[in-house]
């Protein structure tokens, strides 16, 4: 029977089917069209864009029928795009600036920053104020200058205009927006200084700003930047500061505090090869993470292993009882593990370190020692990692053919000689991508180092917050949000990418090893 | 005589077998007996060394329920909540992938599936920098403060971001085994794609649902990178979170330590085994084509 033209149009342009497709692009348009203002009104001129690209092809996925199939696909694909394929292009751009503390703020939020701070020049002129109050809160000011004798007068939102200077001051005032105010008697102002003295007043150049009782005072910008000159320029002193990667830095090496975000090459690369307190605690970082990783999967390997042999005996008896505790630790979230054994290895009043204690007379120093710290994590891992490895081994075993083994039998080999060679081997081919992914899986295992000792006992005398027992994944989040140092994502970005790669390349090599890739159909 | 020397040997065998399963039984459940025995024993400490504490009292888990500065109840609440809608989220955006995948062909299909594949190879907790900073101008934005930093709204999209990849390659491969003929027969009786997909392929699809679901929820219940960066607040926190710094908190006080992590076990440990089976023959079912 001839296959039916892939779908039939009526199946799926039904008039509802239609209005109801209109009617949800237009409210992501509208929806979108609102967050690309915002967005735009922020400054992330990027995202904005990227939020107009998406809506489009979002429209036209709708639109063209020939893109039907992919309909499915974008609300999968889209939560992809956002948060896992632009994060990875972010941290390669963040890898290469100096993204982090001191360097927190994007250029024009720090230009802001200056541009709006004041001093009072000793020239200025000091006013006397009048308090005056709306129903609602709201404030409208009058500004006397008793040398000149002229008046100002406003709220926060408009910028100050001269008033009739002659006689006494009304008792209620209205704005430009003929709301009224009430006047405020002195006495009574004191309680609104607090908040008074927050509102910017604007003579069109000059900040008046309240700072006492009936007192007020013009100020000026501290601070001017010219955009052509890129130079940021010190009103008091009369300093040029010019930027120097991200800071601005004056003639005799004087620097303005916080800096922005730039670009600033392979740096963060470079000061993991070049700086040697970088690169000592990485290489030690790097050296760990590899043993760490290897060593956890020979050891759930070899556990795993010896249990599934045992169990695959079909004279054991309770086999299915025995099997359903084994795997219990599987079931059992590895953050509360983790935190558990560490109070079993208490070195003081833990059950596991008296059981020690009881047997050797002394007990290691879990958490102190550098080198029983890792034993610690790798004894631990074990424990979470075996039922895994157990169930695979068991899987595996099953499906390796008997009649292999009866054959070796007649040909007088062993146990042992049978194990190493022909269950092993065909072991090995089945499962050895799981072992490449339980590797990959413990290259990352960033919970498992966090709540055993944060990465502890710390490294003496280094300059990063690196631990000894702290792994690629746990150092990158120390340089990020851990605290001491201060933050520093560019180079945390630079080492997470870092791991993109090893963990890609790992991947790959699975991908060959399984050939997985070649059957899709 | 070699018949009596050989099954001596396997006696021998035999009872070597049992001691090691029990040697392993014991090295499983150790850590479990401790727990539950540290938490009903009113001394809070770690150096009552009974097994049976005496007197043996719920004192602990009352304390867990009633101490203000530590919300474990909500904890438990918010993990269940975030695991909950992210394995809804995933289990909804992945079918309707490998509907697509299963269902059409067209230019780029095959490419299309490689490409999710090798994309959600790499865990997005390694991008954790950019995802903090990105809630970070996400929560700036006015009208998606739900979605910012220390919510349980942005916590739940960078989950949900993952939810393609294998999950898209094994519930395609279910699909695959569901005969078409049911689409067709279907779309001759007037069915929309839609209707296709809703009533008929998702009915007959549940065990891969029910797998991935649980997959997801157990998954996400446990994380634990991703929610420490991107939580702040403590009555926001997921129980890992929680539980790391109630840990951290409180040195001493074992016995509503161990309280903690036994309630906080019992959702993943009740689901692990009672789906046991299941979880197992989906996968088997999902993975091997009809």
């Amino acid at each position: 029977m001839p296959q039916p033209p892939s779908a039939p149009k009526s199946s799926r342009s039904s008039v509802g089917g239609l209005l109801l497709r209109l009617l949800g692009l237009a409210f992501i348009d509208a929806l979108a069209l609102l967050l690309a203002y915002a967005l735009v009104g922020n400054g992330l001129w990027p995202a904005a864009i990227a939020l107009v690209v998406v809506t489009i092809a979002i429209n036209w996925i709708f639109l063209d029928e020939r893109l039907y199939p992919v309909r499915w696909l974008s609300p999968g694909l889209l939560m992809m795009l956002l948060m896992v394929v632009y994060p990875l292009l972010f941290t390669v751009y963040v890898a290469l600036t100096n993204y982090g503390d001191g360097h927190l703020l994007s250029k024009e939020q720090v230009v802001r920053q200056f541009t709006t701070q004041h001093y009072q020049p000793p020239d200025a002129v000091v006013y006397q104020t009048t308090v005056y109050m709306s129903a609602d809160g709201a404030f409208l000011l009058v500004f006397t200058d008793p040398k000149t004798n002229t008046r100002l007068a406003g709220t926060a939102d408009e910028i100050l205009k001269p008033i009739d200077a002659t006689g006494d001051l009304p008792g209620a005032l209205k704005d430009s927006t003929g709301k009224e105010y009430s006047k405020v008697e002195a006495m009574k102002t004191l309680r609104l200084l607090d908040r008074l003295t927050k509102i910017p007043f604007s003579d069109g150049t000059n900040v008046v700003q309240v700072t006492g009782m009936g007192k007020a005072s013009q100020r000026k910008p501290a601070y001017a930047f010219d955009p052509a000159t890129d130079q940021l320029t010190d009103n008091r002193t009369g300093v040029v500061y010019k930027p120097v990667k991200g800071t601005f830095t004056a003639p005799d090496g004087k620097t303005l505090s916080p800096g922005y975000h730039v670009m600033i090459g392979f740096e963060n690369y470079l000061r993991v090869v070049k700086d040697p307190n970088i690169r000592s605690p990485f290489l030690r970082v790097f050296v760990w993470t590899f043993l760490f990783a290897a060593f956890s999967v020979l050891l759930t390997f070899v556990v795993g292993l010896s249990m599934a042999v045992v169990l695959n005996d079909k004279s054991l008896p309770f086999r299915g009882l025995f099997r359903t505790l084994i795997i219990i630790p599987y079931a059992i979230p590895a953050i509360i593990s983790t935190l558990i054994w560490r109070g079993l290895l208490n070195p003081n009043y833990g059950q596991f370190s008296g059981l020690i204690k009881g047997v050797f007379g002394t007990s290691p120093q879990w958490f102190i020692d550098p080198f029983w710290a890792k034993a610690g994590i790798l004894l631990i891992n074990t424990w979470l990692g075996y039922p895994y490895m157990m169930l695979i081994c068991l899987g595996a075993l099953q499906s390796i053919p008997g009649d292999m083994f009866e054959a070796a039998d007649i040909d007088g080999a062993g146990k042992w000689l049978q194990f190493r060679k022909l269950t092993l081997p065909l072991l090995l081919v089945s499962i050895a991508p799981l072992l490449i992914g339980t590797f990959a899986f413990n290259f990352n295992n960033f919970g498992l180092i966090e709540a055993y000792n944060k990465g502890g006992p710390p490294i003496a005398g280094e300059a990063t917050p690196a631990g000894q027992t702290d792994i690629l994944i746990s150092y990158t989040f120390r340089l990020a949000f851990g605290s001491g140092a201060g933050a520093d994502y560019g180079l945390a970005s630079a080492i997470a990418l870092f791991i993109f790669l090893l963990v890609g390349g790992l991947t790959m090599l699975n991908f060959r090893y399984t050939r997985q890739l070649e059957e899709v159909t | 005589m070699a018949g009596t020397s050989l099954s001596t040997a396997r006696r021998a065998n035999l009872f070597l077998k049992i001691g090691i399963a029990i040697l392993a039984v014991a090295f499983a459940l150790y850590p479990v007996v401790w727990i539950i025995s540290a938490s009903l024993n009113p001394a809070n400490s770690l150096l009552n060394l009974s097994i049976i504490p005496e007197p043996a009292s719920l004192a602990n888990f009352e304390r867990l329920v009633s101490d203000p500065q530590y919300p474990f109840p909500l904890w438990i609440w918010n993990s269940i909540k975030v695991a909950a809608i992210t394995s809804v989220l995933t289990v909804f955006l992945t079918a309707l992938a490998a509907y697509s995948f299963s269902r059409f062909r067209y230019k780029g299909r095959r490419t299309g599936l490689l490409v999710i594949l090798l994309i959600q190879l790499f865990p997005n907790s390694l991008a954790i920098v950019s995802l903090f900073l990105l809630l970070q101008q996400i929560g700036n934005i006015p009208g998606l403060s739900w979605f910012g930093l220390n919510t349980h709204g942005g916590l739940i999209l960078i989950y949900a971001g993952g939810a393609l990849g294998f999950n898209t390659w094994l519930m395609k491969g279910f699909f695959d085994s569901i005969p078409k003929e049911l689409d067709e027969v279907a779309n001759i009786d007037g069915a929309t794609k839609w209707q296709v997909f809703w009533s008929i392929i998702l009915p007959l699809a549940r065990p891969i649902l029910v797998v991935i679901g649980i997959l997801t929820f157990i998954g996400t219940y446990g994380e634990f990178l991703i929610a420490r960066v991107i939580l702040k607040g403590t009555e926001n926190y997921t129980l890992m979170v929680g539980l790391f710094l109630f840990n951290s908190g409180r040195a001493q006080e074992w016995g509503v330590i161990t309280a903690a992590s036994l309630v906080g076990a019992l959702p993943a440990v009740i689901l692990f085994f009672v789906t046991q089976r299941l979880l197992v023959s989906g996968l088997s079912s999902g993975a091997v084509k009809g």
